[in-house]
């Protein structure tokens, strides 16, 4: 495959990258702003280009491949699929949206901020789009460099610890997945991510293998034992920092399963799936209980994203096409929402510098435009129909419901505790007393600029799924075909109705009738 | 016997920095002269030395005897030889804890031990091995106690001295063995005889033994003992020159025996096990330590640890990434010595808390200490995750899986205390009453210099590997 056209996602990977560069010789504070916010606006255009994604096709397009060290079989391999798009669209999405959020709360260090979060962009970009298994690796690591530097210089008293513990859990989990790599080369001949998708593996070795990536990749979404570090990242973050986390670190794990534990070792997976769907079923209940008690608003979205996260892993390893739609609308929404959230507590942190609840309470009469925002979140973090987050829980429920009833009968409280905790804290601040925000200003330009994207996206998506769902299709048939060749019927299904849209909902409830 | 003299060029350039720094020792005390005419000159002869290193990789052939042999490989260790005394030597070039009438004789003794280490490169033959070894070490244990009038480096010279004369020993006792078993000095006839245990058990033995001499010098577990307390205690520039370079000595050695000898089982396993020993001790000990060249000691014991691994493959690959991860290491240790070095302007060892702040005072040198630190971890864009992969590749499915899989469990170890460094580096804030001394000019130019090869040989890894690869193919086809 030789490069004929423009190098498309190289572009889009490295363009903040390249900017990184210029940032050191930029002087005043608010050119860094306005200069990096313009490169996240150019970064959304070049994205242009991918709306020549064909949605048709299950095969890796914009294909860029060329030798980096050839006596060890590594190649610079990246290419994207519908999976990868998505996730690539919310993380260019994400960048100016961070840069508007962190406006007026990150006051020192403003160069080396904006030079972390451009560097963490690149990376993010990188990951899901490497088809190269040391180059995934490469920018798989190197994001975790300015995501320290964000929670350990910018962070709240406790950042310290919050970010070395980060860092430990995250590397640490990563080393057995370069083991896990190596040994894939040697079994299989290359690093090459398509060519080892099509090859076959001993159990034995798939086993092996399949546990070493699946500890990886479950510390990063983070699933049940796993999760500690996510709340004190979270609480201490600032509040990009916090975004960039929820919205996109936590999305890698996830996409991790669905790109190398299903396709490159399908019989293990299949194997390992009841102990992975008992983790995410733990994850979703334990998850939704401990956000129910906590006083602080970070700490309870942080929770919420382990329960949201154990619905991703629950839709994955049900392995139906029902359960893939489910859990990539989940991580899509997840990061839409959570975003979203995280930056409404951005925003009331820097009016009552606090994030606890108790402080933060009885906004609704004083903050109008604000509580709007929240309630529009909350509402669709806890999966109100409507809005985004429904369309992924649905799917993963009928999924759920389809594959074992007993395990969809389970996480039905897990469900009714993200509505509890959710209404809870929204009620508590547009209603509480007694309240303190008689003097805080409402929302300004600044702040509407960054929200009404994200709410958008939340309505046109809770609204209009179809989109979302044509794109990912192919490349989760694709999987689904590695796993077993049984649900084929799923595939038909989907093919033969006429509007996505309406498949989706009528396929779901037909589906749960049955 | 007809020499080929241009064979030896590097060897030739390097006696030549020495002659020059032997008359610049002549010279009357208090009449040093500055720049270019005292000692300025020195980086540039190396910078020679390493243009004419490179230049003559191509070359091969046989030389006094057929006991020095001229390769791709020694090439490629007389290139990383030079590269590395460049570097120390322009860091020593101000060495604050060294007399000014002492300063030409300190460099002229780097200059002695790097021509040791170079003859090391070239040696073929077990006797040669021997000298050039003892050429390498002798100029080492004569500069370690030159710290000013410090107790420490004094107890610091004595132990490298005690400890490298009994390891020295033990090698020349396994030598005889060697000898009295298999009747020849010469690698390439010993290559041709038996090295099973059940053949001749005498020549086994007597190889583990030789070993020995040069597991010391890289300060691989249960020989490590001298490695924190000497660089601990000996000024910060004669512990970047220590720290890097006789490493290289020895990885060139044990690359040429386990090529030619083809060791069977019983020492493969022996290395193995002292590997996974030498890392998971190394990296245990470091997390502890306060001072950062105890740290750097500890982290090179570990690393010594992660190069035998590349041995214990004995292919073609795993040899060629050995080679290849000593000169990362080389550099990853330079670079970080090189911020020390900079930072201590008074000589003093480092302690953690002392690089608190840094990014405030020094940010350049802040963030060529990060780019080292997180090299030394094998932390990808930086060379060290490029030379930690080829090794572990090379490794992987030759019968030592358990020693790739606690090598790799040791990253998740050693990032603790590398990232305290940065951790003080970055997000600790500078004590006030501490005295804030300017570091040394230029220092965050060549510092940088040095960050940035290690950022592209992380992403360009293919030209300097490349080199190493065919050295290796020349021996092990």
């Amino acid at each position: 495959m030789s490069q004929t056209t423009m190098p498309i996602l190289s572009i889009l990977t490295y363009f903040p990258l390249a900017a990184c560069f210029v940032l050191p010789f930029i002087k005043n504070e608010k050119t860094v702003r306005v200069f990096t916010l313009l490169i996240g606006i150019a970064e959304v255009f070049l994205a242009l280009p991918l709306f020549r994604f064909n949605m048709t096709t299950p095969g890796y397009q914009f294909v860029e491949k060329i030798a980096w060290v050839p006596q060890w079989g590594l190649t610079y391999y990246m290419g994207m699929d519908g999976i990868s798009l998505l996730m690539v669209l919310l993380t260019i999405l994400l960048l100016p949206l961070c840069v508007l959020c962190s406006w007026t709360y990150i006051s020192k260090r403003v160069k080396e901020f904006h030079f972390s979060l451009l560097l963490m962009t690149s990376a993010c970009i990188g990951v899901f789009l490497a088809l190269d298994l040391v180059l995934f690796y490469v920018f798989w690591e190197a994001m975790l460099v300015p995501m320290f530097l964000l929670i350990a210089v910018w962070g709240g008293p406790e950042r310290r610890y919050a970010s070395v513990k980060f860092f430990l859990y995250t590397l640490a989990g990563s080393t057995l997945l370069l083991v896990a790599i190596i040994a894939f080369y040697k079994a299989g001949g290359t690093f090459s991510i398509p060519e080892l998708t099509e090859q076959t593996f001993s159990f034995r070795f798939q086993f092996w293998v399949f546990l070493a990536m699946a500890l990886a990749f479950a510390i990063k979404v983070p699933m049940f034992p796993f999760h500690t570090w996510l709340p004190a990242a979270h609480v201490e973050a600032p509040t990009a920092g916090s975004v960039l986390l929820a919205s996109i670190l936590l999305k890698m794990g996830a996409y991790g399963f669905l790109r190398f534990c299903l396709p490159m070792t399908p019989d293990a997976s299949v194997y390992f799936a009841p102990m992975m769907i008992a983790i995410s079923v733990a994850s979703i209940l334990y998850g939704g209980f401990v956000a129910l008690g906590q006083k602080d608003m970070k700490k309870l979205i942080a929770y919420s994203s382990v329960a949201h996260m154990g619905f991703v892993t629950l839709g994955i390893f049900i392995f139906s096409l029902r359960g893939f739609q489910g859990a990539l609308m989940v991580m899509l929404n997840h990061g839409i929402t959570t975003g979203g959230l995280f930056m409404m507590v951005g925003a009331i942190y820097e009016r009552s510098h606090s994030r606890e609840i108790a402080s933060n309470m009885g906004l609704g009469k004083y903050l109008p435009a604000y509580m709007f925002f929240f309630g529009l979140f909350a509402l669709s973090s806890l999966g109100f129909p409507g809005t985004n987050s429904f369309v992924g829980e649905l799917l993963v429920l009928v999924g759920i419901f389809k594959a074992n009833p007993w395990v969809g009968a389970a996480i039905i409280p897990g469900v009714m505790l993200g509505a509890a905790y959710m209404l809870r804290l929204g009620q508590k601040l547009a209603w509480g007393e007694p309240s303190h925000a008689k003097a805080w200003p409402d929302l300004n330009f600044r702040e509407w600029s960054y929200l009404v994207p994200l709410a958008i996206l939340v309505i046109y998506i809770g609204l209009a799924p179809g989109l979302a769902l044509r794109a990912i299709d192919p490349s989760l048939n694709r999987i689904l075909d590695r796993i077993s060749p049984k649900p084929k019927t799923a595939i038909v299904e989907t093919a033969a109705l006429p509007t996505p849209q309406k498949g989706i909902f009528a396929g779901g409830l037909f589906s749960l009738s049955r | 016997m007809k020499v080929d003299f241009t064979l030896l060029l590097p060897e030739l350039v390097q006696l030549l920095i020495i002659l020059g720094l032997f008359v610049q020792t002549l010279k009357k005390p208090g009449t040093e002269s500055k720049g270019i005419f005292g000692l300025g000159w020195l980086p540039w002869a190396a910078a020679v030395g390493i243009a004419v290193s490179a230049f003559s990789m191509k070359r091969s052939g046989l030389l006094f005897w057929d006991a020095y042999q001229v390769d791709g490989l020694s090439q490629f260790f007389k290139t990383a030889v030079s590269l590395g005394f460049a570097i120390a030597s322009l860091n020593a070039l101000s060495a604050p804890t060294v007399r000014e009438d002492q300063r030409a004789d300190y460099l002229m003794f780097f200059a002695l031990s790097s021509l040791g280490l170079m003859l090391m490169a070239g040696s073929v033959e077990l006797i040669t091995i021997y000298i050039s070894l003892e050429i390498a070490s002798y100029s080492l244990y004569a500069i370690i106690p030159i710290r000013g009038n410090d107790p420490r480096a004094a107890e610091a010279g004595i132990k490298y001295i005690l400890f490298g004369a009994a390891a020295t020993a033990i090698a020349l006792f396994g030598l005889s063995y060697i000898l009295a078993s298999q009747h020849t000095t010469y690698l390439h006839i010993l290559a041709t005889k038996s090295w099973t245990w059940a053949d001749s058990p005498l020549a086994v033995t007597g190889i583990t033994l030789f070993m020995v001499g040069f597991f010391f010098k890289l300060a691989l577990f249960p020989f490590h003992f001298w490695c924190p307390d000497v660089y601990d205690g000996t000024s910060n520039e004669t512990a970047a020159f220590a720290a890097t370079l006789p490493k290289l000595g020895a990885v060139v050695i044990l690359i040429r025996l386990v090529a030619l000898l083809k060791p069977e089982i019983e020492i493969l396993t022996l290395m193995a096990v002292l590997s996974a020993a030498s890392m998971t001790f190394g990296n245990l000990a470091a997390l502890i330590q306060t001072d950062v060249k105890r740290i750097l000691g500890y982290s090179s014991v570990a690393h010594a640890g992660y190069v035998l691994v590349g041995l214990v493959a004995a292919s073609a690959a795993g040899l060629s990434a050995a080679g290849f991860y000593s000169l990362i290491y080389l550099l990853m240790n330079l670079t970080c010595f090189w911020v020390i070095c900079s930072l201590s302007t008074d000589g003093k060892n480092l302690k953690l808390d002392d690089l608190n702040g840094l990014y405030k005072r020094e940010p350049y040198l802040a963030f060529i200490l990060a780019v080292g630190a997180f090299a030394l971890v094998g932390l990808p864009p930086t060379a060290g995750f490029m030379g930690k992969l080829f090794l572990l590749t090379a490794a992987w499915n030759r019968g030592y899986n358990w020693l790739i899989i606690i090598a790799a469990l040791n990253t998740a170890i050693s990032i603790y205390y590398y990232l305290n460094i940065v951790r003080h580096a970055y997000t600790q804030e500078a004590d006030d009453a501490l005295e804030i001394v300017p570091a040394r000019c230029c220092s965050a130019l060549w510092g940088g210099v040095l960050a940035a090869s290690l950022l592209v040989l992380g992403i360009m890894p293919q030209p300097v590997f490349c080199w190493m690869e065919e050295a290796a193919r020349q021996m092990m086809p």
